[in-house]
């Protein structure tokens, strides 16, 4: 902890060296922003490695810059297809929509001045930047990056460097970067609840939270009680690589002809079991804040409040509960009981009704809306067709007798891109159209925003649609080269439409990424609150003072989606407006 | 002790509405200035939240346990050296003399706090023999899954134990004057704390015993 020196004086006082402002900060507000540039960063990252496994895949015998030759190993495809996942699961998708934008806006939309413990905020955001380090650091290791998938499912992730390139240490560094990130969330975590539970306004009652604090404080729950589960695995499998032990490793494992006799008893499955019980709730780490910046975003730009709030509550609640039950259905595979399997089945798709729930009240919530199609609005309408789309195909996977002919094929890969990547990733865009004023003082261009939305939109629907259809036909994921194989050859020109389709999407990105960067500069200057929404963030200037509100406490006299209210001049309440002053224009 | 979130709950419930408005005592100290909001009970919060990270961290090494026992092809008991029996003593002891520093009068709490702490290491201490006696009988991490559970149960409770120690050195030394929070809800919080780590250790101290 760290210990005031000057007590006293200053009331708000921000701090003023580089360091402590921009670096080092203790700002909800300043590490929102880190932890949004580490995740920009890695996605970029991530969508490099994606797209070099997409022209290996379209394009076998094309040279590509980094490999020796110019020619691309089958193991180092795996170590694309491994980092490309890790990095944007944990990097990206964990961080932006969660330690990101709510890092910077959880505490003021309920009214509070900071996180409740702000130097473990910090530290939260520096281990995670270790994390990161530490992962990427496994491609400049002699072997290379680790081929054993961002699942590291034993005994290839265990048994260290004779089964195969990168399983010596870029795997160990991988290990280790992932329980270094671990602990990052769970710090991460502790800080979200104590905020939501103790640093509300006066007046913000839990059923006034907006839908996003629901999502955030709901995530965090998840990750308080996942993470800890990954770490303890993390643990078993550092030693099972480093200390001779056999958690995880079989007896008798046949190794470049030769009987691994130093290792006997362990369980693969064990680290399965494990693994996806975290895995499965890290899958609504990554969905559920994008759920809660649709119904935000929903609500604000149809101008309707929220259809079925509670129910949305409820919703949110449940598929949180719901993801701790049933991460045996990325197993049906492994010769579970059939049993088993049923009971999985079953819970995995009973999280079909919380999310029908959730679906048909963002649906309600447009009926009859005065839609303005902004750009953050078309990327949360995104977000609703790309979650259906996504959601849809889980159905069909989470049943046993499907999901034996369909696991480890494209159809897989289609489903949990749509679902869990593309659509929390249009949560993010939404959020960032929509909070970007707030956060940097200056309007985001709406032309290319608009622009981006379609190039984005129709790109990912063309590069994901059509791996259903390379799942059906039998395609497996995880392989380098299939040019040589008869049945799969003849779906060679699906490889090459995605990745034509994934090229012209990540050229795309570039255009967000010039407005993002000309914006900051030389966009239209921000009002306090360019899109008459209703929560707190939106009564502060842009951006909002260190302290949020100004040395004012805030005061909540109404929930947060007061929209189009009959008898009041204008057609927005905010939450913060004294009851006396309703009717009056403001 | 603060409001729990239960008593929280309630508040809502009644219709009084979210946070309690400036609390009496709060900040966590990073903040230059008094207007920091952070309610002693944020504290409360924050160690309850810690410790339900603790048990799904031990829960998981626990269900492994099993696991890996059930598989049991080359499971061999570990016998338990018979100083964990004197450890657990010593930190049962611990555990009552952290309840006396913070029931007595102000006087005694420092006694009976760096007994806490003795106690502690002399706990730590013990678990380094039991180790050392372990391997002199050839029991390694690495000898069978149940010396290697052994080793690693007994080395993540000490480290979870070790940051105990460190946290009641630091009641016992800051300078409370200058903290948002008083020493004594900050020694209320470690002893929450430790009497959790007392009650780990007898769980897998019976996990390590039972059903062999």
């Amino acid at each position: 902890m760290v210990t005031t020196a000057e007590a006293g004086g200053h009331v708000h006082s921000a701090p003023t060296g580089f360091i402590r402002k921009y670096i080092f900060s203790l700002d909800h507000k300043v590490i929102g922003i880190q932890y949004l540039l580490l995740a920009l960063f890695s996605v970029f990252l991530g969508m490099a490695l994606s797209l070099l496994m997409r022209i290996h895949l379209a394009w076998p015998a094309h040279k590509l810059p980094f490999f020796s030759g110019g020619l691309m190993t089958p193991e180092q495809y795996l170590a694309l297809v491994t980092m490309h996942g890790s990095i944007m699961v944990f990097m990206v998708l964990t961080t932006a929509p969660q330690s990101g934008f709510g890092n910077y806006f959880l505490p003021i939309q309920i009214g509070a001045e900071d996180m409740a413990f702000p130097t473990l905020n910090m530290l939260s955001f520096w281990t995670t930047f270790v994390s990161l380090a530490v992962m990427a650091s496994a491609f400049f290791v002699p072997e290379g990056a680790p081929i054993s998938g961002w699942t590291a499912y034993p005994p290839l992730s265990a048994v260290g460097e004779q089964s195969g390139p990168g399983q010596g240490a870029g795997q160990t560094l991988w290990v280790i970067g992932v329980a270094i990130f671990c602990a990052a969330s769970l710090m991460g975590a502790l800080n979200f609840i104590t905020t939501t539970v103790d640093l509300r306004a006066k007046g913000m009652s839990l059923l006034r939270l907006p839908l996003t604090v629901w999502a955030w404080f709901v995530t965090a729950v998840l990750g308080l009680l996942a993470f800890g589960v990954l770490l303890a695995a993390c643990v078993l499998l550092l030693l099972d690589r480093t200390a001779g032990t056999s958690f995880f490793i079989p007896g008798g494992l046949v190794f470049t002809d030769q009987v691994l006799i130093s290792h006997k008893g362990g369980s693969p499955l064990l680290w399965q079991h494990l693994f996806w019980f975290f895995g499965h709730p890290e899958v609504y780490i990554a969905i559920l804040p994008g759920m809660g910046v649709a119904s935000h975003l929903l609500s604000t730009f149809a101008r309707k409040p929220v259809f079925g709030y509670k129910a949305m509550v409820i919703a949110i609640c449940g598929i949180g509960f719901l993801g701790f039950c049933v991460w045996g259905h990325h197993m049906f595979v492994s010769g579970m009981s059939p049993y088993s399997a049923f009971a999985f089945s079953l819970l995995t798709m009973t999280i079909g009704v919380p999310s029908a729930i959730k679906t048909f009240n963002w649906l309600g919530t447009l009926w009859g809306g005065r839609i303005q199609f902004t750009s953050a609005m078309l990327f949360a309408l995104g977000f609703v067709s790309l979650f259906v789309t996504g959601g849809l195909s889980g159905l069909f996977l989470a049943q046993p007798t499907l999901d034996l002919y369909l696991h480890d094929t494209y159809f897989v890969v289609a489903h949990f891109h749509l679902i869990m990547g593309v659509a929390a990733i249009f949560g993010i865009f939404g959020a960032m159209y929509f909070w970007y004023p707030k956060m940097f003082g200056r309007m985001l261009n709406e032309g290319l925003g608009n622009l981006h939305f379609w190039l984005t939109f129709v790109g990912v629907y063309a590069i994901f649609m059509p791996m259903h259809y390379l799942g059906i036909a039998g395609h497996e994921r995880r392989y380098a080269d299939t040019t040589g194989v008869g049945y799969l050859a003849k779906l060679q020109p699906v490889h090459v439409f995605i990745t034509i389709a994934a090229i012209i999407t990540v050229a795309g990105q570039l255009v967000f990424l010039f407005n993002f960067l000309h914006s900051m500069k030389s966009g239209k200057k921000a009002e306090v609150n360019p899109w008459n929404a209703t929560t707190l963030e939106w009564t502060v200037s842009s951006p909002p003072p260190f302290d949020n509100f100004g040395g004012k406490h805030p005061h909540v006299y109404r929930g947060p989606y007061e929209f189009g209210v009959a008898g009041h001049t204008a057609d927005f309440i905010p939450q913060n407006l004294e009851p006396e002053k309703v009717s009056e224009a403001h | 002790m603060a409001p729990t979130i239960t008593q929280e709950l309630e508040l809502i419930t009644a219709g009084h509405g979210g946070g309690t408005g400036v609390p009496a005592r709060g900040g966590d100290g990073d903040r230059p200035g008094g207007s920091r909001r952070v309610p002693v009970r944020a504290y409360f919060t924050l160690v309850q939240l810690l410790l339900a990270a603790i048990v799904m961290f031990f829960m998981a090494l626990t269900s492994s346990y099993i696991v890996r026992k059930g598989l049991g092809t080359d499971w061999q008991q570990t016998p338990l050296p018979p100083i964990l029996w004197f450890n657990t003593v010593i930190l049962l002891g611990s555990s009552l003399t952290i309840h006396l520093a913070r029931r007595r009068e102000r006087a005694a709490f420092r006694p009976w706090w760096t007994l806490t702490i003795l106690l502690g290491l002399t706990f730590l201490g013990g678990q380094l023999l039991a180790w050392k006696q372990l391997a002199a009988a050839g029991m390694f991490l690495d000898t069978n899954p149940s010396s290697s559970f052994f080793y690693l149960l007994t080395s993540a409770h000490g480290l979870h134990l070790a940051g105990g120690i460190f946290v009641l050195f630091y009641v016992v030394f800051r300078d409370w004057r200058r903290s948002r929070i008083s020493q004594a809800a900050a020694a209320d919080l470690a002893a929450i704390y430790w009497h959790f780590m007392d009650g780990l250790w007898l769980f897998l101290l019976a996990l390590l015993t039972l059903g062999r």
